[in-house]
């Protein structure tokens, strides 16, 4: 919403400064977001006198001039054709800064001619547009006097509305408000009505008074639509950005900002039969004056005559029945819809108008006739013509239902202490009608508020305007010692962010959405979760994945250069449409060198074992099972079919991780391989309250443990897992840890056999082991790995 | 024959001059060995009369003595000097760098979270969390916002079909704000409530401070007592000791939010310099959230008596915060996964955030 100072003072009577006005809006809820004031600019300026004009003895078009400031003659050079002995203009003195180049003028040397300063055009100091000479002030303008105070200078203010004060979408709401806040007085409202000399020609009916209460229509024959629009309203319209387009289309547009009054003006030559307001039927075909075709539905309310469907009610005009140059009989619309309705038909077909805009948050249901006979006044006034009787359809009878307000809970809701003669004051200057009623205050509110529900709103009425800054800030009383504020799930979250960071990766956050062109491999149902409308075509899809993000983010950095590439980010899945259908996974990816060539060597290429004990650390780092969990070789298929693995609990599926599929990859545009890991968080079993618990104790032996290696050879598609499970389990009391220190194939083994070395540690509980001992445990290690997996010692 | 004081220098000689150990072991041996020519004369004087024999025998021990020593002496000198030689032979270029590492990131909107959450836990908060596909209910309507509600088109919401009703109007929504965990909040907690609710947002919106996702962190106060003045002193507090200056200008703004009654916005004190950002005094004014009391509706639709109960909410944006704190000045950015910017803005994964330990050490850099 944007106005001008004079607009303002139009409806207000006030002494207060640009700045103090835009204070004031802003503490009462009208946010300030641009002031723009020219006169901000011009400190220095000042008006001064051409005393002596000749032509510049090395140029034929610029002249030397002696100007006088008031204080001091000083030599210009000027370039203006305009320029004149005896003009009095507006003299930059050398140091001021030009608003329009935002320079400071220097002492200039023009053509061997020193300058001391310059006059001004209307574009330099950003007051206007005119560039083609200097500006030219009345002969008895006084010189020396500061810039701003001789300019014709209109401050633009321009506020954010927010949706409860439709009112204040004209300038005279704005007035209010601030009149209300103690800035200045609200002048009288004088419209001065047209008695008509005639009867309308156009008889007009309301179908569905529930959608349109009321409706006014005004005949006006004889007008000329080529008329200029007064000054007055043309530089009010363009400095709220609004072309001037003829003066009935002028008229409309300033009583809208003027008044939050909507209107529309039909060219009464081209109706035909009366006007009929109802709803369309369904598929009634509606050409807007924007040329675009609408097939209506039987919600839509209609401003038809004989032809059909002429303007869509509150929301926009007809192409065929609008007003041209040459219109001469017109009919002038002031009507009350129903606020429901208006944003039913507009959010349906997505049409964007001020009247719209207007209509569906409030216009003031009793201002039709106002607004009628205002707009009949100044088309009068503008393009001459003859006024009918006003037609009224329906009763301006709108009376809004009292709320009661409780003077003491402005203090127990919003701990400000206000008086309750005080708080009546407020509502009174707003327009509210205020009754006591035993303890309390029944206010009904002004016609022109449609916001004003329950005891809250009026508690608000009064704190917007005494002010939020004098309500005391209190800090929260603990009432008691705060439980702890993460649940578990919660903190475990942030501890594996933190562990996959600490193992070198680094955390993203990507979108929820990705593309559905590339989120097909990583679905785990056939179900696509599609929004309606996608911000763009690449982000159509909710992700059923982490992954395909992780590697569109690699994809760029790769192409970037990077050589290595460890991302990781926590987040949702989804699963299905419905509220709820979402998992939290951390899911990482890794391309590359562990690092860059080092002068020590140990570089080397990312591969699935790192994708592993990614998977294996979050599971731990989320308080898993992670040693006791299987791994089965069933990941889904956008890993390699080979190279990948699934961490389970039976059925339950704690992470998958292993190399990508390279057809995946090659969607992605991504050369080489890429090893990732998936944690299902919310699959990881939480610790059954950990109130009270304490750790197993420790038990230390005093006794040496024994390291021994045995190596076995066993058929090549034996799981290492089941071999070293089965070493473990020969001495669950003795044999304390299992390693895998070399995996062999080729060369001295039998076709379809393999190596697999172990180191074991023996630990002794009672005493230190005797070689026999030793002997004993290896040989039942032997007997367990053959038992379990066919499994012979390798000689 | 060669007397004893000749031998002794001869020997001593010989021992000094000893390039090596091996040197000084056949040296030592020459004269102590088994057949050295010092043990040779021991054995020899069991052949002298008994009164020479004590008088040789103490000249041959002094000068046993004295070889020994001098022996010992020596090695511990050809030790050293061997030590030395190895030592400087093992030298290396300390200078060389170090095996290369990799220090990961935490990304700052976690960073956020954890600071925010630190700060509201001291205040007494939980925090709650809900989903991102959101029925409408919850998202609009149970917030004061029925369909055709102005508020509603001003969200520029994302739709999914609903796959049990065909009606655009059943659509689901990815939820606009943090606010419909107010709801489920109420619908499953009595009060006192005391919650935040941290989490991803959606808007069709892009540009340098819009991105069709982004985060907010929703808070909740609900009982019987809990005013405006409250909400001043939780929020003052929270951007106090968020942006930790001691002294910070804030002001706030009557604004409008379907869902609070009175609403206001919050803006605090800034410096804007050419490339820098002040925050806490200034004469600028940073518009940094959103509050107000709940509204009588959102409890009734919550579940909760609006006669008996009352209480604030309050909505942040927590990629703005990290923006305003961490000085990072696009918002899309933050979405990119460039690990260059994640290097640069992201956070160690050691600093952790806490009321008791500080926000973050050295202001969260990393080395």
């Amino acid at each position: 919403m944007k106005f001008t100072l004079s607009w303002l003072k139009e409806h207000l009577e006030t002494t207060a400064t640009v700045d103090e006005i835009a204070e004031t809006l802003t503490r009462v809820g009208l946010e300030v977001e641009e002031v723009f004031n020219p006169a901000a600019k011009l400190a220095g300026f000042t008006t001064a006198k051409v005393d002596e004009c000749v032509m510049h003895p090395d140029s034929d078009h610029l002249h030397l001039l002696k100007v006088n400031t008031g204080k001091e003659v000083l030599q210009v050079v000027c370039g203006a054709p305009n320029v004149k002995k005896d003009t009095i203009g507006i003299f930059a003195p050398v140091g001021v800064i030009i608003p329009c180049y935002n320079e400071k003028l220097t002492v200039g040397k023009i053509r061997g001619v020193e300058s001391f300063g310059m006059l001004c055009s209307e574009k330099e100091l950003c007051i206007g547009e005119d560039h083609n000479g200097i500006i030219s002030l009345p002969a008895e303008t006084p010189i020396g006097v500061p810039a701003a105070e001789v300019l014709a200078i209109d401050p633009v203010f321009e506020i954010s509305i927010t949706p409860n004060r439709a009112e204040c979408l004209g300038v005279r709401g704005v007035a209010r408000d601030l009149a209300a806040a103690g800035l200045g007085r609200l002048k009288p409202l004088n419209i001065k009505k047209t008695t008509g000399t005639f009867k309308s020609p156009v008889a007009i009916r309301v179908e569905d008074k529930e959608a349109c209460p009321v409706y006014t229509g005004r005949y006006i024959r004889g007008v000329n639509n080529k008329a200029e629009t007064p000054k007055w309203m043309k530089d009010r319209l363009a400095a709220i950005g609004l072309h001037s387009i003829s003066p009935l289309v002028d008229v409309t547009n300033y009583i809208n900002y003027d008044l939050a009054r909507p209107l529309h003006v039909f060219d009464a030559d081209k109706l035909h039969g009366g006007l009929v307001i109802r709803m369309a039927k369904e598929g009634e075909k509606f050409v807007s004056l924007e040329g675009k075709e609408y097939a209506l539905d039987n919600k839509s309310l209609g401003i038809c005559d004989d032809d059909g469907v002429e303007c869509l009610g509150g929301i926009m005009g007809g192409m065929e029945k609008g007003c041209s140059a040459d219109t001469v009989n017109v009919l002038l619309e002031s009507a009350y819809f129903k606020p429901s309705v208006i944003a039913r038909t507009g959010r349906h077909f997505q049409i964007e108008s001020d009247s719209r805009y207007r209509n569906e948050r409030w216009v003031d249901p009793n201002s039709n006739i106002a607004g009628s006979d205002y707009a009949t006044a100044l088309i009068l006034e503008i393009c001459g013509g003859e006024a009918a009787e006003i037609v009224v359809c329906g009763e301006e009878n709108y009376r809004s239902k009292p709320v009661s307000l409780r003077p003491e809970r402005v203090k127990t809701l919003a701990g400000l202490d206000v008086p309750e003669d005080e708080i009546v004051r407020i509502l009174t200057a707003l327009g509210f009608e205020v009754a006591k009623e035993g303890n309390t205050l029944k206010a009904v509110s002004p016609t022109w508020r449609g916001d004003i529900e329950c005891e809250a709103d009026l508690v608000e009425e009064v704190v917007r305007m005494k002010g939020l800054d004098d309500i005391p800030a209190v800090s929260m009383p603990a009432d008691e010692f705060p439980k702890q504020t993460l649940s578990p799930a919660q903190r475990r979250a942030v501890t594996v962010r933190h562990e996959l960071a600490d193992r070198g990766m680094f955390e993203t956050v990507t979108w929820s959405f990705t593309d559905s062109k590339l989120a097909g491999f990583f679905r785990k149902s056939s179900e696509a979760v599609k929004l309606t409308n996608p911000i763009a075509a690449e982000l159509d899809e909710m992700r059923p994945s982490v992954l395909p993000n992780l590697l569109i983010g690699a994809g760029k950095n790769i192409a970037r250069g990077a050589g290595s590439v460890s991302l990781f980010e926590v987040g949702p899945e989804f699963y299905g449409r419905r509220p709820g259908e979402q998992k939290q996974v951390a899911a990482g990816i890794r391309y590359g060198m562990t690092s860059k060539k080092c002068w020590q060597g140990g570089e080397r290429a990312y591969d699935v074992f790192d994708a592993k004990a990614d998977a294996l650390a979050a599971v731990a780092a989320a308080n898993g099972p992670w040693d006791s969990a299987q791994v089965t070789t069933d990941a889904p298929t956008y890993y390699h079919p080979g190279r990948s693995g699934v961490l389970r609990l039976g059925k339950n599926v704690l992470a998958c991780f292993g190399e990508l599929h390279p057809s995946v990859l090659k969607a992605f545009d991504i050369k080489g391989r890429v090893v990732a890991f998936e944690v299902y968080l919310d699959n990881i079993p939480l610790p059954r309250g950990t109130g009270g618990k304490s750790r197993k104790k420790l038990e230390l032996s005093p006794f040496q443990s024994v390291d021994k290696d045995l190596a076995f050879v066993v058929g090549k598609n034996v799981p290492a897992s089941s071999v070293v499970a089965a070493a473990k389990n020969a001495d669950k009391e003795h044999i304390t840890d299992v390693r895998v220190f070399d995996v062999y194939e080729g060369a001295n083994l039998p076709e379809g056999k393999k190596s697999i070395a172990l180191g074991l540690t023996f630990q002794p509980k009672e005493k230190t082991f005797t070689d026999a001992e030793i002997d004993a445990l290896m040989k039942k290690v032997v007997l367990e790995v053959g038992k379990k997996t066919d499994g012979i010692l390798r000689q | 024959m060669e007397n004893i004081e000749d031998l002794q220098n001869r020997l001593l000689a010989e021992i000094a001059a000893a390039a090596d150990l091996k040197a000084l072991d056949e040296t030592r041996v020459a004269a102590l060995g088994k057949k050295g020519c010092i043990t040779e004369k021991m054995k020899g004087l069991g052949a002298l009369p008994v009164e020479e024999k004590i008088a040789a025998g103490k000249k041959l021990n002094l000068l046993k003595t004295a070889v020994e020593n001098a022996v010992e002496k020596r090695k511990n000198e050809l030790e050293t000097l061997e030590l030395n030689r190895r030592l400087a032979e093992e030298s290396i270029d300390v200078t060389l760098p170090v095996r290369p590492e990799t220090q990961g990131r935490i990304h700052p909107v976690s960073k956020i979270y954890e600071e925010v959450v630190a700060i509201f836990g001291e205040m007494g908060f939980e925090v709650a969390e809900g989903p991102d596909i959101e029925d409408q209910f919850h998202n609009f309507n149970a917030l004061n916002m029925p369909a055709d509600h102005p508020a509603r088109q001003m969200q520029d919401t994302f739709y999914i079909p609903n796959p049990d009703s065909a009606d655009f109007d059943d659509s689901y929504v990815v939820r606009t704000h943090t606010s419909p965990v107010q709801i489920r909040t109420m619908e499953n907690k009595k009060p006192p409530i005391r919650i935040i609710a941290p989490g991803r947002t959606y808007r069709s919106d892009y540009d340098a401070t819009h991105t069709p996702m982004f985060h907010q962190v929703e808070g909740l106060v609900i009982d019987k007592t809990t005013t405006m003045a409250h909400l001043k002193g939780c929020l003052y507090d929270f951007v106090r000791a968020f942006f930790e200056v001691d002294n910070i200008k804030v002001r706030y703004r009557p604004s409008y939010f379907p869902f609070t009654e009175p609403s206001a916005e919050m803006d605090i004190g800034c410096k804007k310099g050419k490339d820098e950002l002040k925050i806490g005094e200034g004469n600028d004014w940073l518009e940094i959230l959103g509050c107000g009391m709940v509204h009588p509706k959102v409890l009734a639709a919550g579940g909760i008596d609006p006669d008996e109960y009352q209480g604030f909410a309050f909505g942040v944006g927590l990629d703005r915060l990290a923006m305003l704190k961490y000085g990072i000045p696009d918002l899309r950015t933050f979405f990119e996964s460039d690990l260059r910017w994640l290097k640069h803005y992201g956070f160690v994964p050691l600093d952790e955030s806490s009321m008791t330990g500080g926000l973050s050490n050295n202001g969260g850099l990393a080395r």
